[in-house]
């Protein structure tokens, strides 16, 4: 489904993917670990097309998700790593998800509340005025409202309190057949009985990658 | 083409909300307002009175202040959405880049321009209400010249947001083509042309493609075809062309601008990475 092929993205200098290459395949659930500064985030942001690299290609079901985003984007679920100071209210962020990617309202509502997140009492409020784990809450019901085949998750945890983890984990588990789970983490030990691939990266590289 | 009234309904959505847009439009009604306090359709100056004279007024003032109200409010619009994530997150949904970019410059229009456009009308509401006659052509004339210099700077203030790195470049960027372009029109052509002996076709030249000079002499044209009160620029400018044509260029010619700096911003925008 995801395919990485020599992909090297440099800032300036400094090398943040060195000639990465990997696939991801439907029914696999991917840890993807290393140290602050690896190269995940720039290496999710790749895949999502945001990027242009200097050398090598992704390509998701034969497409490149720079020259073929909508077709692409309409197949990923993504979670970014800091929930960005989003000005819309929650019910314009529906609105805006709903109608780009054909998300079911309905179905984010239902989402929120499986996370504990009243979405009614705060629906006129600005996203970016919600508390830090509110925010991940709203994101992770929208990514798991829109049926996309491949779910990619940058740390999405990190604001997150012990109950709403455990919520979050079992949603998941309910979720994953049939799709790439491709997951940033520093907690191995979390997700253990959610993903039966690990891959590190170090300096922009891909380390090791087992598949359990 | 859903996806781009989506943006444009929703960056107009946030706009009106934001605080910039409250003083904005207290600018321009205040104006209005003022006007009418000051009983300036009552006086009688340069031999105009009334709701022209009241129209002219707000437009000379509009024209120096709605470029840097333009510029300072958008010039962020893309490269601080970058910066802060917020494309990041916004652009994983599948929304073509095209419409995301050209959905945010149509809700910005019109949020910079119904503002002008609505002080002109209640203006003129007014002064019907209190028994002037209403300069209909005056009042088109401005309607699209504003339209227009909406248009150049939305289009110019795109166009920097699309490549700077800060938010501080990007105002220092926007304050300075403001006071270029102020500067420009009087004191650097009418001193070159004075002094120096320039090529009289070239100074013309210079001075029309500056979007500011030409509303200030357009703005002006239908009430003094001698352009008496507005130096020797503007004198050479429409005696060099008919009145009609030069309406026509002057409302043309920043719109054309305006597009151009946005397609420039766009294929900006485009080519870079997102985050
Ligand atoms: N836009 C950018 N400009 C310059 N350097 C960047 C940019 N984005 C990332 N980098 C650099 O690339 C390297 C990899 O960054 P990346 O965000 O991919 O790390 P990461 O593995 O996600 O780390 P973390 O665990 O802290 O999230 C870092 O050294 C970072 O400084
Ligand atoms: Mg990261």
């Amino acid at each position: 489904m995801i395919k990485v092929s020599q992909l090297t993205k440099k800032f300036g200098s400094h090398v943040s993917l060195d000639n990465v290459n990997c696939e991801f395949h439907k029914n696999e659930s991917i840890a993807l670990m290393g140290a602050n500064g690896a190269g995940k985030t720039t290496l999710i942001r790749s895949i999502l097309g945001y990027y242009h690299p200097d050398q090598g290609e992704v390509l998701i079901n034969g497409l490149n998700p720079i020259k073929d985003r909508t077709k692409v984007l309409q197949e990923i679920s993504f979670v970014p790593q800091l929930p960005p100071p989003i000005k819309l209210s929650l019910d314009e962020l529906i609105q805006y998800v709903s109608i780009s990617a054909q998300v079911d309202r309905e179905l984010i509502l239902h989402y929120a509340n499986e996370m504990k997140l009243d979405i009614n009492a705060n629906i006129n409020k600005s996203f970016f005025k919600l508390s830090g784990g509110m925010k991940q809450k709203m994101l992770i019901a929208i990514s798991l409202a829109k049926k996309s085949d491949i779910i990619i998750y940058d740390e999405p945890t990190a604001n997150l309190d012990p109950k709403a983890r455990d919520d979050f984990y079992r949603l998941l588990k309910q979720n994953e057949e049939e799709k790439v789970l491709l997951f940033v983490t520093h907690r191995l030990e979390e997700v253990k009985d959610l993903v039966n691939r690990q891959i590190y990266m170090d300096l922009g590289k891909i380390v090791s990658d087992e598949t359990i | 083409m859903k996806n781009l009234y989506l943006i444009a309904y929703l960056d107009l959505k946030e706009s009106i909300r934001a605080r910039w847009f409250v003083v904005y439009s207290l600018v321009f009604g205040g104006l209005i307002a003022l006007f009418f306090i000051a009983g300036v359709t009552e006086s009688q100056v340069m031999g105009f009175s009334g709701l022209s004279r009241l129209l002219l007024m707000y437009i000379q003032i509009t024209i120096v202040i709605l470029p840097i109200f333009i510029l300072i409010t958008t010039v962020r619009s893309i490269s601080g959405d970058r910066d802060n994530h917020i494309l990041e997150y916004m652009l994983s949904f599948p929304i073509s880049l095209k419409q995301y970019y050209w959905g945010k410059i149509i809700g910005r229009f019109i949020t910079v321009y119904l503002p002008v456009l609505f002080a002109m009308v209640i203006a003129v509401v007014y002064g019907a209400f209190k028994g002037a006659d209403i300069p209909w052509n005056i009042f088109f004339l401005y309607t699209g010249l504003l339209f227009a210099l909406s248009s150049a700077f939305l289009g110019i203030a795109f166009f920097i947001s699309s490549f700077v790195k800060s938010s501080e470049v990007a105002l220092g960027i926007a304050f300075f083509i403001w006071i270029f372009l102020l500067a420009f029109i009087d004191i650097a052509l009418i001193s070159l042309m004075m002094q120096q002996r320039f090529n009289e076709e070239l100074i013309i030249f210079i001075s029309l493609a500056n979007p500011m000079e030409l509303f200030r002499v357009a703005a002006i044209s239908l009430f003094d075809p001698e352009l008496t009160v507005m130096g020797p620029v503007a004198f050479y400018i429409l005696d060099s062309i008919s009145q009609g044509m030069f309406v026509l260029l002057s409302i043309g010619y920043p719109l054309v601008l305006g597009l151009l700096f946005a397609f420039l911003g766009y294929k900006i925008f485009e080519k870079k990475d997102l985050v």
